[in-house]
């Protein structure tokens, strides 16, 4: 039922302040149009210095992303009560904007419906919305409550300067006010007329409260009430885009612009530069630095903490905190381009990266994607802060611990400083004790090649992972050869520490060695070097895998056949963050210990593509990050809350991480950690005894 | 202010294992990586921001082949503003001596104010070509420096000196300081940052620019010849402990009880 129906004055037919009501309306709305407009005016002025980033590629895709992850909100359930909350806040929206713009309409002309929302359709939405109504205001209290009482650890970042608390309840407070005034205007409609019921709940609890008023009683009332909702309505418009609330204005536009690039790609230096080192300078320096959608990500965030709360260097106590990251670049935005007034120019701004942004929160991300997966908004994280780090790096602003290894890649191919003319003698020359695995000289060929990456090659640890692939690929009668000392490192570490003409100049010499070898297949062990040589425009034609997928396949093709493990412990697999979250590969892993007899298995809570970082590859392990935990340690807690003892692995960094968190947490000889193929060794070796 | 800061090519030898060449004088350098002496990186690390805190002009010198010029490079994308670059063949084999002879004829024909070395180079480890240059240019040197500051014409350093003792010293310019690594922290020189100085000319210098005769310049500058390089013989007193970490340590206490060193 609508307020047409009864007796009571409609807003339309009265005069207010000495003007017709629609006069008075249109001034109302022009007015908020106008505020709304200049608002956010102002605030494309910074996306439209932005840096290029071209978004507008696989339009079909895109839809389908915004159907799914923007309007299904399917990232909500992440967090359960926040989740439930907010999806049921946001279908409450969408249905009660048809709502607002028929209130809207009725300040024109009496009885307005929309069309296709007159007659029975009309009733069943008047029901709809009202029963909507109902939830969202319930919810409102819920979530105020929830954040007054009950705030979950993640709203209050360790390292905010301010709360944004009193914006939500702000917000909260104008949603719950629309809805009262709507129950109020219908609900003195309906004590009017007697039309209260089930079928419009909300509305006849306010008739209910207002029965008895006098008629003339309920018309002020009703024609207050729907003013009040109307100039609420307009005025919680112009406050979005000056609150962290601009997301519900710029959410499904940023969602609908998500990265559609590989999982593990990091973004050219500068979209569209033919030649991305002739700037006068690289990285991003200042806001207008970063791409506009990167600027878009900032007016989007939330400020929900979801990122920060799954990320590893702010669990383990670092400086970085991503969502901060978000929230100052935004303070500085808002500072920079104000509302009223000029642009801040450049040289008057507090600098971007010193003063807003810590060198130490630049250089604490493990750039594990964690944040990324988790954002409800899909905010971009690791792009910028390589771009941040391509700013350091060109000023020649990098720790001195992490110049050693990035010199050392330069002159040696690897971080270590080792020679690289004994990158290649892991494998053993082919002779005994051997791995299987040859090195190709120039112009020889092989079915596979096995792209070692420096960590393989060089600690002696790592080296047995690549010598027990050795031997299983010998055992599945593979032919698989190495580039020995023409390989270089892949790059991947020196091109997210921002160090991009080093990654060239890595990727050109990698490419000249595969360049003169045959092969049709190539496999690393390291899923950084994976996703380097798949994602970072190395542009190989050859099929890239990682030894997982190449274990499984060679499993269940009966090429190796594994015995019984005769092990009672637990096991449970950590996914590598470069080959899980990144390249999306969770199930190839899980193939292989499944096709392992006897291996008891449990997951851990934060498994797939929610897993928590070991600490980082390559060159995180010389960086000295200020930290007050270790990722590691904190890793085989999450292990042992699952029950496992073992954990096993599929990176080489992983292993490395997790085994020195082993001994520094005092855990030897109740935890193991190996990767996956010295597993199946162990595992071949038992078929062979058994 | 003009500065001159001395800078060498040296092999890294930090995780290689190093061989003598068949000559038996020298390293076998096919698999040596090269690249800035270390110290040298600091010292160039200091002229330039004397330079940015003070203005003026700072220039990098080498003595040593074509392939050396690489260092010159580096500096430049650290940010000095020239390159000189002494470079003959018969310069080839020049010792400490040598070495500050030819630099000193390079710098004495500029003006400057300052000049800069590192304290010692990685590979010679003499630590005496700052010394010399400074007798021969017939100007005051501090050595082993630890902080630096030009304040109205003088230089004010802090030094180590022997016995673990620092000391304060101050001198008017012109003057030499070696520089001793830890005395700032070198900024980092990108690959990208190389590529953005490949085109700017460096001067080569050869004998005859620098007033010497080829033919005698040999004579001159290589008075120490090296007779022999060799990687000494693992002494008989050494024994090497094998095993785990653990087993390793409890050997060692083992030996240290024997012989009453516990
Ligand atoms: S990528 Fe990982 S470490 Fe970096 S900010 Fe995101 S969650 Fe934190
Ligand atoms: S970046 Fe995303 S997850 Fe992080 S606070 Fe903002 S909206 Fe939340």
């Amino acid at each position: 039922m609508s307020a047409s129906d009864v007796t009571l004055p409609a807003p339309a037919a009265q005069d207010l302040l000495g003007l017709p009501a629609p006069a008075f309306h249109l001034a109302m709305l022009v007015l908020a149009a106008a505020a709304f407009g200049f608002i956010l005016w102002k605030r494309a002025r910074l996306l439209l210095q932005g840096a290029p980033d071209p978004r507008l590629d696989r339009i079909g895709t895109r839809l389908a992303r915004l159907l799914f992850l923007g309007f299904g909100q399917a990232r909500q359930p992440r967090y359960p009560a926040a989740g439930v909350l907010h999806i049921l806040i946001f279908a409450g929206f969408l249905i009660l904007s048809l709502r607002s713009l028929t209130l809207l309409g009725e300040g024109f002309s009496a009885g307005f419906a929309l069309p296709g929302l007159a007659g029975r359709a009309g009733a069943a939405y008047a029901s709809l919305k009202d029963w909507t109504a109902l939830v969202v205001l319930a919810c409102c209290v819920v979530a105020a409550v929830r954040r007054a009482l009950f705030a979950p650890a993640r709203y209050h970042d360790r390292h905010a300067r301010k709360s944004h608390a009193r914006e939500a309840y702000v917000i909260l407070g104008l949603i719950s006010l629309l809805m009262v005034a709507d129950a109020l205007y219908e609900g003195a409609a309906l004590a009017g007329s007697g039309g209260a019921g089930p079928r419009l709940p909300l509305a006849s609890a306010a008739a209910l409260c207002l029965g008895g008023l006098p008629d003339a009683a309920l018309g002020v009332l009703h024609l207050s009430a729907f003013w009040i909702h109307n100039a609420a309505l307009l005025f919680f418009l112009c406050y979005l885009p000056v609150s962290k609330h601009f997301h519900v204005i710029t959410s499904l536009p940023n969602v609908f612009l998500l990265d559609l690039r590989a999982g593990g790609a990091v973004k050219p230096p500068r979209h569209g530069a033919v030649d991305q080192g002739a700037a006068e300078a690289l990285g991003v320096g200042r806001l207008e630095g970063f791409t506009w959608k990167h600027l878009l990500d900032f007016y989007t965030c939330t400020d929900c903490g979801r990122c920060s709360d799954q990320c590893p260097a702010y669990a383990t106590g670092t400086l970085l905190s991503p969502r901060m990251i978000s929230i100052k670049c935004r303070d500085l935005a808002y500072q920079c381009f104000p509302l009223l007034g000029a642009t801040v120019p450049p040289e008057e701004r507090p600098a971007l990266v010193g003063d807003v942004i810590a060198a130490g929160e630049i250089w604490s991300c493990t750039t594990c994607g964690a944040c990324e997966e988790v954002c409800p908004v899909l905010i971009e994280y690791v792009d910028k802060i390589v771009d941040l780090r391509r700013f350091l790096v060109d000023q020649g602003d990098v720790p001195p611990s992490l110049q050693k290894p990035l010199a050392a890649l330069e002159k040696h191919g690897n971080p270590y400083g080792k020679m690289a003319r004994k990158r290649g003698d892991w494998a053993g020359g082919g002779e005994e004790g051997g791995s299987g695995v040859r090195v190709l000289k120039e112009g020889e060929s092989a079915d596979l090649l096995f792209f070692t990456d420096s960590c393989v090659a060089y600690d002696p640890r790592l080296q047995r992972i690549g010598q027990a692939l050795g031997a299983l690929f010998g055992a599945a009668g593979l032919d698989c050869g190495t580039l020995g000392k023409d390989e270089v490192d892949s790059g991947h570490e020196a091109r997210r520490m921002g160090e991009e003409g080093l990654f060239e100049t890595l990727r050109d010499k990698n490419l000249e060695a595969l360049g003169r070898r045959t092969f049709a297949r190539l496999v690393t062990a390291d899923p950084h070097a994976m996703s380097a040589l798949k994602n970072d425009g190395y542009g190989l034609a050859q099929p890239i895998l990682h030894h997982s997928q190449l274990l499984a396949e060679l499993l269940a093709a009966g090429r190796l056949v594994p015995g019984p493990l005769g092990d009672e412990r637990v096991y449970t697999f950590h996914d590598p963050c470069y080959l899980g979250r990144h390249n999306g590969e969770f199930a190839a892993p899980r193939a292989v210990l499944s096709a392992l007899p006897g291996l008891r298995l449990v997951e851990m809570a934060r498994a797939r593509s929610r897993s928590f970082c070991c600490g980082g590859g390559s060159l995180y392990l010389f960086s000295e990050v200020e930290c007050e935990a270790r990722m590691g340690e904190l890793r085989l807690c999450m292990a042992e809350e699952a029950g496992a003892q073992v954990i096993v692995t599929a990176c080489p960094f992983c292993l490395l991480n997790l085994e020195d968190a082993i001994k520094t947490s005092g855990r030897e000889g109740r935890m193991e950690v190996l990767d996956l193929a010295e597993l199946v060794v162990r595992s071949l070796n038992r078929g062979v005894v058994g | 202010m003009e500065i001159i800061v001395c800078v060498k090519r040296v092999p890294d030898v930090a995780e290689v294992e190093v061989e003598v060449d068949r000559s038996g004088r020298a390293l076998e350098r096919q698999d040596l990586a090269y690249g800035i002496n270390e110290w040298d990186n600091f010292a160039i690390e200091a002229a330039v921001s004397l330079v940015e805190a003070h203005g003026g002009r700072s220039t990098a010198v080498t003595v040593g082949g074509p392939e050396d010029e690489e260092v010159l490079r580096r500096a430049l994308a650290m940010g000095v503003n020239e390159a000189l670059h002494l470079c003959d063949p018969a310069f080839a084999g020049a010792d400490a001596h040598g070495v500050a002879l030819l630099l000193q004829r390079a710098i004495a024909a500029r003006p400057f104010d300052l000049v800069l070395t590192g304290a010692i180079s990685s590979d010679q480890r003499n630590g005496q070509v700052g010394g010399m240059l400074a007798a021969l240019l017939g100007i005051p040197q501090v050595a082993l420096a630890t902080e630096l500051k030009v304040e109205n014409g003088r230089a004010v350093v802090r030094h180590e000196v022997e016995g673990g003792l620092e000391r304060v010293v101050e001198l008017d310019l012109p003057a030499l300081v070696s520089v001793q690594t830890g005395i700032n922290e070198p900024r980092y020189v990108s690959v990208r940052g190389i590529r953005k100085v490949a085109d700017q000319a460096i001067p080569v210098l050869d004998a005859a620019s620098l007033g010497l005769d080829a033919a005698q310049a040999q004579a001159l500058l290589a008075q120490v010849r090296i007779e022999e390089l060799f990687l000494p013989q693992r002494g008989k007193g050494a024994e090497m402990l094998e095993g785990s970490d653990e087993e390793k340590v409890l050997k060692l206490i083992e030996r240290l009880r024997e012989r009453g060193g516990l």
